[in-house]
């Protein structure tokens, strides 16, 4: 049985659709939602998927958790569920307990870094926070005196400024002005990757949402061009249409490819080694270019009612494009693959692909 | 849920003992001069000897019932032999074909004789096959062959050409299409009969045609009153188009379907030294992931088809992607190549090389089914036909 199948993957996407759909969600002008969700998704757990049970965690599989993170993209779920997921993850790397209720992670951007003083308090700023303002704590990872660290802030310790990415999801700008954690730990399973584990880690989590929601684009872009009927015919009929929409399955496919091989490859050994780094990389950079495709051909066989707001399909085209930008863009993690390739030279090439 | 499949499959522990093998297989060959990996050319003594090789190796119809000399090995052990073979440029043009098609084709519909008679020499590497559908009217759209097979005493008597066939030249086995009925008005695609054709018989002759490649694999085959015995068809009599295309799947998603043009970037990365710019690492970068990405697609296919599936939509999307990406790589190599500065010599032979993957590219969204019939497919699979 493939993971795909499990019993908390059909929860949470069944949870998701009942309580978080967006189109019900945006119309109800209120956020209410978001406390009923959460408490569901607190009684079963799924907030502290990724945190082993003798922390207070759910104790999933890593697999099985990054299943439950590509089902967040198919919903194009407005709550910060993955954010959560990964700040547990963090946390549990300095064996920190997670606490409930939702959470975020600082820095994700590659050029932020936070420090912990002497006195043991922590500085700096980190940028483009996802969901900082709804978060009740962020887990971090700052550089200290003696190495780094992680550490688990109340996100009413530090000061925002509001941001938002192309979805309107807030992107916010946190201020640590002597901030004093509520725990602080030696970041002893974080590995050999150091403060880039974040990023490594982070860059699976959105290239799993990246090719949830491109499975879903190519859902409703199916059934639309069987639904709207130009010159007499649905325009699924048309060749043109059909090849745009092959092409967009092939965009999902490999976005899909790559996303599962790299969350695979974590949940097997891990972010360190040489694989890890390939393999991320590439769900990165992959699954970023299948978002500007995807979104492309979705958005044309749509026409001018996917472009309004009411229509639902710009919540998943915007946060696919949204999530290129984050934990390292394509450029990013094309300057960190190729150096890393180039470096080995070209006789290793070969024997590194065909490895995976 | 999802509509398509790709699992995160991984090659089996054994799977990569047996690359090892045929890495140290390879290695001696060329250390024999038997190829070499920086030429694309290869004579044509050093070819067939290369795929008795192989086939002493028993790399050749690996999967196949060990009662016709095949190892009943596993499509993922094909997979790495296949991988590692095109990795190397090794010249398996006298056995590929047989191996990946005509074999399979042989083993599902041919009597037992000939595959008593055939097989076990396909896999010894002493046959060459070739494919025989094209024609001067007729590629993509197969069911417009006309080359016409009229029945006759204890056979039949075929007449007509077909085109660009690869390999024909030097093959001793086609399996063509041929037409024995017209098409009916309720079934266009009636009325075409597979057959096995012994190159050897009379009235049949091969002209050799250029590619702009500068290789001359294509031959124009002309058939005149040639004789095929009965026990030659392959199949259904009229009833070809039956014969399926469960093989199909095999020939789209295989490593060949991405590796074509591999030896541009390994050039590249070998030239570009190991702190090359910011500009050419961030497209190398680029293009290994795309790379790794088609490869893991690629063998995410291989081991639903080992478990028994028929993932005809995902290898068709293999074959789609990973050419359009190989016919592009000679193309994007050549822009990063750009901020390179290499002496002359080297540059020269770069150029010289890169030129080959350039000009090789246009047929490779072409052969074995166009992009176009390839997107058909898929929009199929996606419920739009």
């Amino acid at each position: 049985m493939s993971s795909s199948e499990s019993l908390v993957v059909e929860t949470a996407a069944r949870m998701f659709a009942n309580l978080a759909d967006p189109q019900t969600i945006v119309q109800k002008r209120s956020d209410a939602w978001k406390n009923t969700l959460w408490s569901s998704l607190q009684e079963i757990g799924l907030n502290v998927a990724w945190v082993s049970e003798s922390l207070g965690g759910g104790g999933a599989s890593l697999s099985e958790g990054f299943d439950v993170i590509r089902e967040t993209g198919r919903a194009a779920l407005a709550a910060p569920l993955a954010e959560t997921l990964l700040a547990g993850w963090l946390l549990a790397c300095a064996r920190v307990a997670a606490p409930s209720g939702p959470m975020s992670v600082a820095p994700v951007r590659p050029k932020d870094h936070l420090i912990l003083d002497e006195a043991g308090r922590i500085n700096g700023r980190a940028r483009r926070v996802p969901f900082a303002r709804e978060a009740e704590h962020l887990a971090v990872i700052a550089s200290g005196p003696d190495g780094l660290v992680v550490a688990l802030v109340r996100r009413t310790d530090c000061k925002l400024n509001f941001g938002e990415n192309l979805s309107g999801e807030p992107r916010d700008t946190v201020e640590f002005e002597n901030v004093l954690p509520m725990a602080c730990e030696k970041a002893l399973e974080l590995g050999q990757r150091g403060k880039d584990a974040l990023l490594f880690m982070g860059a699976a989590v959105r290239a799993q949402q990246i090719a949830g929601a491109l499975d879903k684009v190519l859902e409703l872009t199916v059934r639309y061009s069987m639904e709207r009927v130009a010159f007499g015919k649905p325009i699924s009929k048309f060749q043109a249409v059909q090849h745009n929409l092959a092409r967009l399955g092939g965009e999902v496919a490999a976005a899909a490819a790559a996303a599962a091989s790299a969350a695979d490859a974590i949940a097997e050994t891990g972010l360190d080694g040489e694989a890890a780094l390939l393999e991320i990389a590439a769900a990165k950079i992959r699954s970023g270019e299948a978002a500007e495709a995807g979104s492309g051909i979705a958005h044309q066989v749509h026409g001018a009612i996917g472009y309004t707001d009411e229509h639902v399909l710009h919540r998943f085209t915007l946060r696919m494009l949204s999530w290129r930008d984050e934990v390292g863009d394509e450029t990013f993690w094309c300057l960190k693959l190729g150096e890393f390739i180039a470096a080995r030279g070209s006789a290793e090439l070969w024997p590194l692909l065909a490895s995976r | 849920m999802s509509v398509l499949h790709f699992d995160a499959a991984r090659l089996p522990a054994h799977c990569q003992e047996l690359r090892k093998e045929v890495r140290a297989f390879l290695a001696s060959e060329i250390a024999a001069v038997v190829f070499d990996p920086d030429r694309a050319e290869v004579g044509s003594t050093n070819a067939d000897a290369f795929a008795r090789h192989v086939g002493a190796r028993g790399w050749i119809g690996m999967t196949w019932p060990k009662q016709y000399g095949g190892q009943e090995r596993s499509f993922l052990e094909r997979y790495v032999v296949t991988e590692e073979m095109r990795i190397a440029n090794a010249p398996v043009r006298r056995f590929f074909v047989a191996d990946r098609q005509s074999g399979p084709t042989l083993i599902r519909y041919a009597n037992e004789k000939i595959k008593q008679d055939i097989l076990p020499r396909i896999v010894r590497g002493e046959l060459c096959f070739c494919i025989g559908m094209s024609e001067p009217n007729s590629g993509s759209d197969l069911f417009a062959a006309r080359t016409k097979a009229s029945k006759t005493e204890g056979g039949w008597l075929i007449n007509g050409t077909k085109v660009w066939i690869s390999s024909a030249h030097h093959a001793d086995y086609m399996i063509g299409l041929f037409r024995t009925s017209s098409s009916t008005k309720e079934n266009r695609r009636h009325g075409l009969t597979s057959f096995l054709v012994d190159m050897k018989t009379s009235g049949i002759t091969c002209k050799s045609i250029g590619q702009m490649s500068g290789q001359r694999d294509f031959n124009e085959v002309i058939f005149e009153n040639a004789f095929i015995p009965d026990d030659h068809v392959i199949g259904e009599v009229d009833g070809a188009w039956k014969q399926a295309t469960s093989e199909l799947a095999y020939e789209r998603s295989g490593p060949e379907r991405f590796l074509e043009t591999y030896r541009a970037l390994l050039a590249f990365v070998k030239v570009a030294g190991e702190r090359p710019d910011v500009r050419m690492t961030v497209g190398l970068g680029r293009l290994v992931a795309q790379l790794h990405t088609l490869r893991r697609m690629s063998v995410s296919v291989a081991g639903m088809l080992e478990a028994g599936r028929e993932p005809i939509v995902e290898a068709a999307i293999v074959k789609d992607l990973g050419t359009v990406w190989e016919q592009g790589l000679p193309h994007r190599v050549r822009e990063l190549a750009a901020f390179l500065d290499l002496d002359e010599e080297d540059e020269d032979a770069f150029q010289d090389n890169l030129a080959f993957e350039l000009k090789i590219a246009p047929k490779l969204t072409i052969q074995g089914g166009t992009t176009e019939i390839l997107r058909g497919i898929i929009a199929r699979g996606l419920g739009l036909r």
